[in-house]
């Protein structure tokens, strides 16, 4: 029984998981390694890297300020509508990341609301940076969020209520007092967001337009590296996002071991 | 009863009011533009692009490769957690890890990696091509791709409930006499089905919605490998706003009874306390 489940769970893992990792290497390493560092220098490939930190730049800082705004207001006070709230914020994670970019277009695409406004007066949002950061930052929303409103529900407002009427100020009380305890939860949800943001592939591909190097971000340089059977060059470009997962994990697992646990 | 209870802390109109605010800008003002939208559009428009048969076809792919990856998923979840929170071996911390890859790697990643792996003369593929089985470009590929990227919602949603199985019920059924499949049926499932269920039901509205991982693997022929989010993207690049509008409407109204019903069977998880078998 116990040597059954143990291989049912390693080939099912095996096959799902660790022979498409595999393959993400080996194709990108099947022409050696200088034609992998080579792919590296392709200046669309390159523009492709640079946007995506452009975007990770500007989604994750705002979405970390966002969590932090919104598990103070929830975790720390009682008020009508709270769950509601927590279930709007969780909104963007059920929602097709087909729909999270679509939503965009229709508010600022050329035949949306704002289209003709925005046309005659020279903004471009879609098929621009601004639509790519927009839709980025809806879907990945709500994970610094997620990560910390349970994490300071379960700590409790004890300590900060005893900082509060010995005369702290507000911001003293939330970076000498809140800040350290919730500091290994907010790196795991920092860390999160910024994985989601720079492998989002779906909100971001409706909303792009797919201009080489212009607005294509990593995921859509894979794609159409891909398509164009530039194996080497796609599975190159993958192994890069590939190894910003592990990295993910790995601060995910340090963290835990720190004796941080979700829930 | 006022608005909001009494507390010395401060900060709460500050936070709440920004959370507000960002919360309508970037997530419910654009999906109020989708409602809008739709609801623009008359009835009889609605239902034509509703009820085409390349929109129903798309539907049954979606929604069948959905309901078969996430019942997949509810059996190797169940296994896969077993066999993390009840066997010590080595290498079960690594494996304990790797559950949460599909939640941390790019969907364009798992789409590629995948489809060269089960292509005909990929690593695993070309085992299947002499019994005539094809898994990418077909029905088997998309329904393989959702199944990755809604395994660890299963696992995670089912280890914590084993860990609560009181394993003492678990002996003394044992030494009672029990057959180990009586005391799985009484004892084990009554405990995690709520948990299971949840698991089920996250990996199905995961998957539902997913698009970068299965469009490479899929074969993308209209009627056949054609999922409703990538019939969605075909009408934006046609500039039929309203036609996407009108399937994203129809998705999303999918979505929101998905996940109520994750609520209710996680509110039923949590009623439900640990109850030995009578």
């Amino acid at each position: 029984m116990r040597w059954l489940f143990i291989g049912l769970s390693l080939a099912f893992l095996a096959a799902l998981l660790l022979a498409p990792l595999a393959t993400v290497f080996a194709t990108a390493l099947q022409k050696g390694t200088r034609a992998y560092l080579r792919s590296f220098a392709d200046p669309d490939t390159a523009a492709a890297i640079r946007l995506t930190l452009t975007t990770a730049l500007v989604v994750v800082p705002l979405n970390t300020l966002f969590g932090l705004a919104a598990s103070w207001a929830t975790a720390k006070f009682e008020f009508r509508g709270k769950s509601f709230l927590i279930t709007l914020i969780d909104l963007p994670l059920a929602v097709s990341p087909v729909i999270s970019g679509m939503i965009f277009v229709l508010l600022f695409g050329l035949h949306g609301w704002f289209g003709v406004w925005l046309q005659e007066h020279d903004i471009s949002i879609i098929f621009a940076l601004p639509g790519i950061i927009l839709a980025t930052m809806f879907v990945t929303f709500p994970y610094v969020a997620r990560e910390l409103i349970p994490l300071m529900q379960q700590l409790g407002n004890d300590e900060e209520e005893a900082a509060i009427t010995l005369g702290a100020g507000a911001w003293m009380t939330f970076f000498q007092v809140t800040l350290p305890k919730i500091r290994w939860g907010l790196v795991y949800g920092v860390i999160l967001c910024n994985a989601r943001a720079m492998g989002e592939f779906g909100a971001v591909s409706v909303v792009s337009g797919h201009i080489r190097g212009l607005t294509n971000t990593m995921p859509l340089h894979i794609e159409i590296l891909y398509n164009e059977y530039n194996f080497v060059g796609a599975f190159a470009a993958a192994s890069l996002l590939t190894l910003l997962a592990v990295m993910t994990l790995v601060v995910k697992t340090l963290v835990e071991r720190t004796g941080y646990r979700r829930r | 009863m006022s608005f909001r209870q009494p507390s010395v802390l401060p900060g709460f109109e500050l936070t709440l009011g920004f959370t507000t605010f960002f919360l309508s800008a970037i997530v419910l003002l654009p999906l109020a533009a989708l409602v809008l939208m739709t609801a623009s559009m008359h009835w009889s428009d609605f239902v034509h692009v509703v009820l085409s048969p390349r929109a129903v076809g798309s539907y049954r792919l979606s929604f069948g490769a959905s309901l078969l990856a996430a019942t997949i998923n509810l059996v190797f979840g169940f296994i896969i957690a077993w066999t993390l929170v009840r066997y010590e071996f080595p290498g079960r911390k690594l494996l304990d890890a790797l559950i949460d890859m599909p939640f941390a790697l790019p969907t364009a990643v798992s789409g590629i990696a995948l489809t060269s792996v089960f292509a005909e003369n990929g690593w695993i593929g070309r085992y299947l091509e002499p019994f005539g089985i094809k898994v990418a470009y077909t029905w088997i590929g998309v329904t393989v791709a959702l199944t990755l990227i809604g395994m660890p919602f299963a696992v995670r949603s089912v280890q914590p409930a084993l860990l609560e199985v009181q394993r003492e019920l678990e002996d003394a059924a044992e030494t009672l006499g029990a057959g180990r499949l009586y005391v799985f049926r009484r004892i084990i499932l009554p405990t995690v089905l709520p948990a299971l269920l949840t698991g089920f039901t996250l990996a199905f509205a995961r998957a539902v919605g997913e698009y970068g991982s299965v469009i490479f693997i899929a074969g993308n022929l209209p009627m056949k490998t054609e999922i409703t989010p990538l019939l969605i993207v075909i009408h934006l690049e046609e500039f039929d706003y309203k036609g996407a509008a009108a399937l994203g409407f129809v998705m999303l109204v999918i979505s929101f009874v998905v996940l109520l019903t994750i609520n209710l069977l996680q509110a039923w998880g949590r009623r439900e306390p640990v109850k030995a078998a009578r």
